[in-house]
């Protein structure tokens, strides 16, 4: 009956690349992927909130994923990457943009196949994410987006 | 095929409450004794599109507790009752209690309330009273014939009559709205019914238009009504049919019930027609979208026979099983001529567009050329700002919208404290911004409020100072500049400024020596727990109110004012921007960014004389300004931009007003002014100390709106008490 009823357990991932690891999110969750572009700082914010920028008209703040996972901070170049990310939180749709060193692929992944994230680490940067799974020899570590963005 | 109705949920609940308000409205237009049959058609007609919305969409608490206000009006509108003063009472009771129903639908709460049953158990007294015998009854040609709702006297033969109806639609019904299914609910209501379908002129599918109506209907009815009743329900669509209603039988029987309404007793009589079934069944939207999509062939006649209630069946429980939208978002309705101007406005846009596009795609571009090119920019700013003018305009409605609540209020407060009072309105047709209307609402009702318990005198008070014995209260709004004035005049006794000045040498507000003017003894009335009541009523004088009305305009960037001559009355004026969209502000420079001081709190602008400049114990510097003490905020270290400038002589001051207080923040220097479109930074971010908002440049950047207060609060400062500066804590802490 409904098309998508066979491969309903195939969910579609974006990947980029942060520190020479793979990330994964959700690809429905993404609106566009722009360049780096300058900011307007917000005072007073975390370190890892980048400020605003202007999408076509509405303010979106822009998050640094480096630095909310806490891994070192690489100077901005052209090839940095902010993704435009849809996410709910608290009951509410924002829109905000994540800064990743680079846009990887685009994967269909059996979310069931994921394995939990081995209990060793930050315990913060644990709850973000979903899971790990293998694609082809290579690991990618599914975000939660939501968790992630919750600011 | 099944439509979820939910999505028109919203639709059915705004205009619910538009229909609430007319009734309102044309309740008070109402005198006890006096019944005219228009105002009493508008409130019937109003409260019967909400029985019948509320029956669609499957709200039986509304739609059967409409059905009794209804009951009453109709026996008003047959002259079969007088209309008396308590009636108007229960009808607006009524009024309220359908509101907050409505409101519980919005919320996803249950809508069966309390109210609503008392309230219905009151209608049902008043219909079960023998009803007036006002001479002109409605029955005189109907024989022996009871009107329904004389059932109630007991030991009363019932006749039931027995119709045999043929209702022949001419093509063009549906066009002009009508649905036949509506006609057979309300048949279904006044007893057994059994409709029976024509369909042989139906033509070939070929030739058949999807609009025009085919059938006629044979209609069987069992009921206790009359003829005139059963016609009545055709009355919609008596131009565009041909209706015949036969009588074929009438028994007289023995009442059974006694002392009960008439939709009760109904009920009783035809236990296979419950009401569920008549106001469950899909109307308007549902069945309309239906006609158009099985081409015009409606449910009852897809069977050839059958009674709407098994039709609708499967409907109405998915009515039900639909989960409830939540209405978060809410609507403007706006005038199709506003529309149409800014489709015109697009259109003129998309040809200045095109214009520069040829400009552009032209390979030899030259001087000559430029004049062109200018010209076609001088046209798009043109459009562009008439494009946002209109825009800004949908939002703008009369404040009809605010005021149209108050003659209730007056009403009801008046009755309360046994004045009498005249609420006159002017300029209802002003408008405004819909957020700013939502919030201007409430404070206003505080000013009536005030105005008729503590500004009007009492009637035998009036009488005594040679005044008219009615109260004169007059709401009077008006444009000025890019500001909406609101007036609430009352001709009551004034403000007692040697009362307002006791009470504040006492509170500790001002000296006896301060030697203030009677208008800045008056102003003092809005200073936080201030009242000069003796009593404390329920309506107003517990001493809050006055300042959170001016706390509350003042959010709005709006100020209020108070004039006042004894004997002859006061007047509060209210002051609000047109619209909160848009906002006039000073750009300035703090290091690296640029932010926004709104304009209407910035009182001056001066470089810092720093023999004039103490340093007050923990690092909070004051400047003397005149015969003030103003605390300094610098902008940098709030907001914590180490690469500006540090020192005081290097920047300027600006210095603000809010809450009163007055503070100079130092920014590095003064840039342009201009109008902003204020942005949300809430929306995908979060609320940000000290920020109000964003807005984006002419450069496309986005800088960020300054909120003095936020500021204030930030800094730690308290306000500066008036004998001499108090501060809560050291700025130094605080940042």
């Amino acid at each position: 009956m409904n098309p998508e009823h066979e491969n309903a357990d195939l969910v579609q991932y974006l990947t980029f690349m942060m520190d020479d690891e793979e990330y994964g999110i959700e690809i429905l969750a993404v609106q566009e992927i722009r360049g780096w572009e300058t900011t307007t700082v917000i005072p007073n914010s975390e370190d890892y909130v980048k400020g605003v920028i202007n999408l076509r008209g509405t303010v979106v703040p822009v998050i640094d994923l480096r630095l909310r996972f806490k891994l070192p901070h690489v100077e901005y170049n052209e090839l940095t990457v902010v993704i435009i990310v849809k996410v709910e939180v608290d009951g509410h749709d924002k829109i905000m943009g994540i800064v990743v060193d680079a846009v990887s692929d685009v994967y269909n992944i059996e979310k069931q196949q994921a394995k939990k994230a081995p209990e060793i680490g930050d315990a913060e940067n644990r709850a973000y994410i979903e899971g790990l799974i293998n694609v082809g020899d290579k690991m990618v570590v599914l975000l939660d987006l939501e968790k992630v963005l919750a600011i | 095929m099944s439509i979820d109705l939910s999505q028109f949920y919203e639709v059915f609940i705004d205009e619910s409450f538009e229909g609430l308000e007319t009734m309102e409205a044309e309740l008070l237009n109402l005198q006890p004794g006096e019944v005219e049959s228009e105002i009493i058609n508008n409130i019937f007609r109003a409260a019967h599109s909400i029985k019948g919305g509320s029956g669609t969409f499957g709200f039986n608490a509304i739609a059967e507790f409409t059905h009794e206000i209804e009951t009453l009006l109709d026996q008003i509108r047959n002259g079969e009752r007088e209309l008396e003063a308590n009636h108007i009472d229960l009808m607006l009771k009524s009024i309220d209690c359908l509101r907050d129903m409505l409101r519980a639908i919005q919320n996803d709460e249950p809508q069966e309330s309390e109210d609503a049953k008392q309230l219905t158990a009151q209608f049902q007294a008043i219909l079960a009273e023998q009803a007036a015998p006002s001479g002109a009854s409605s029955d005189s040609e109907t024989e022996e014939g009871e009107p329904s709702q004389a059932v109630s006297a007991p030991a009363v033969t019932k006749v039931t009559n027995i119709f045999d109806i043929n209702f022949t639609p001419e093509p063009h019904l549906f066009k002009t709205g009508n649905e036949p299914l509506f006609i057979f609910d309300d048949l279904a209501e006044f007893g057994e019914l059994e409709v029976v379908a024509n369909v042989q002129s139906i033509p070939e599918l070929a030739e058949l238009v999807a609009e025009d109506c085919y059938f006629s209907w044979n209609i069987t009815l069992d009921t206790t009504q009359t003829e005139e009743e059963v016609l009545r329900v055709f009355e919609w669509v008596e131009d565009d049919a041909k209706i015949e209603v036969k009588l074929v039988a009438q028994f007289e029987e023995e009442a059974e019930e006694v002392n009960d309404s008439d939709k009760e007793t109904t009920k009783a009589e035809t236990p296979t027609q419950d009401n569920e079934v008549a106001k469950d069944s899909p109307k308007s939207e549902a069945s309309v979208a239906k006609a158009d999509d099985d081409g015009a062939v409606t449910p009852p006649t897809a069977q050839n026979t059958s009674t709407p209630k098994n039709e609708f069946r499967p409907v109405a429980g998915k009515t039900k099983a639909t989960e409830k939208s939540k209405s978060d978002s809410s609507s403007i309705r706006v005038g199709t001529d506003k529309v149409d101007s800014l489709i015109n406005m697009v259109g003129e846009l998309v040809i200045t567009q095109a214009m520069l596009n040829e400009l552009g795609e032209d390979e030899q571009f030259d001087h000559s050329k430029l004049t062109a090119l200018r010209e076609g920019l001088a046209q798009l700013a043109h459009n562009t700002r008439d494009l946002q003018e209109s825009v800004m305009r949908i939002r703008m409605l009369p404040i009809s919208f605010v005021f149209s609540r108050f003659p209730r209020l007056v009403r009801d407060i008046s009755q309360k404290l046994d004045k009498q009072v005249e609420l006159t309105l002017i300029g209802e047709g002003t408008e405004l911004d819909k957020t700013v209307m939502e919030k201007i609402s409430d404070p206003m009702v505080h000013l009536i409020r005030n105005s008729l318990d503590h500004g009007l005198e009492t009637t035998s008070e009036r009488i005594a100072a040679g005044k008219d014995e009615t109260g004169n209260v007059t709401l009077n709004a008006y444009h000025q500049g890019g500001n909406i004035v609101i007036e609430i005049i009352d001709d009551g006794r004034g403000l007692n400024t040697e009362k307002i000045k006791q009470k504040a040498i006492a509170n500790g507000l001002i000296e006896e020596t301060d030697g203030l003017s009677d208008q800045e003894i008056n102003e003092l009335i809005f200073q936080p727990g201030f009242s000069t009541a003796d009593q404390v009523s329920d309506i107003s004088g517990r001493g809050v109110g006055m300042d959170v009305v001016k706390r509350n305009i003042n959010a709005l960037n709006g100020t209020v004012e108070v004039a006042s001559e004894p004997g002859v009355g006061s007047t509060f004026t209210i002051r609000l921007p047109l619209t909160l969209a848009i906002l006039d502000g000073q750009l300035v420079k703090v290091g690296d960014n640029i932010y926004i001081i709104p304009l209407v709190s910035i009182v001056e602008s001066l470089q810092v004389d720093m023999n004039k400049v103490n340093s007050v114990g923990g690092g909070v510097d004051v400047l003397r300004l005149r015969e003030e003490y103003i605390p300094i905020l610098r902008l940098h270290e709030l907001f914590n931009h180490p690469e500006a400038c540090q020192s005081l002589q290097d920047g300027l001051l600006v210095v603000v007003e809010s809450d009163n207080e007055k503070v100079g923040l130092l920014v590095d220097d003064l840039l342009a002014q201009q109008q902003f479109v204020i942005k949300s930074l809430e929306a995908n971010y979060k609320k940000v100390d000290g920020i109000s908002g964003a807005t984006i440049l002419g450069s496309g950047s986005i800088s960020l709106i300054v909120d003095i207060s936020g500021l204030v609060k930030m800094a730690g400062l308290k306000k500066p008490g008036q004998a001499g500066l108090d501060f809560a804590k050291p700025l130094s802490e605080a940042v």
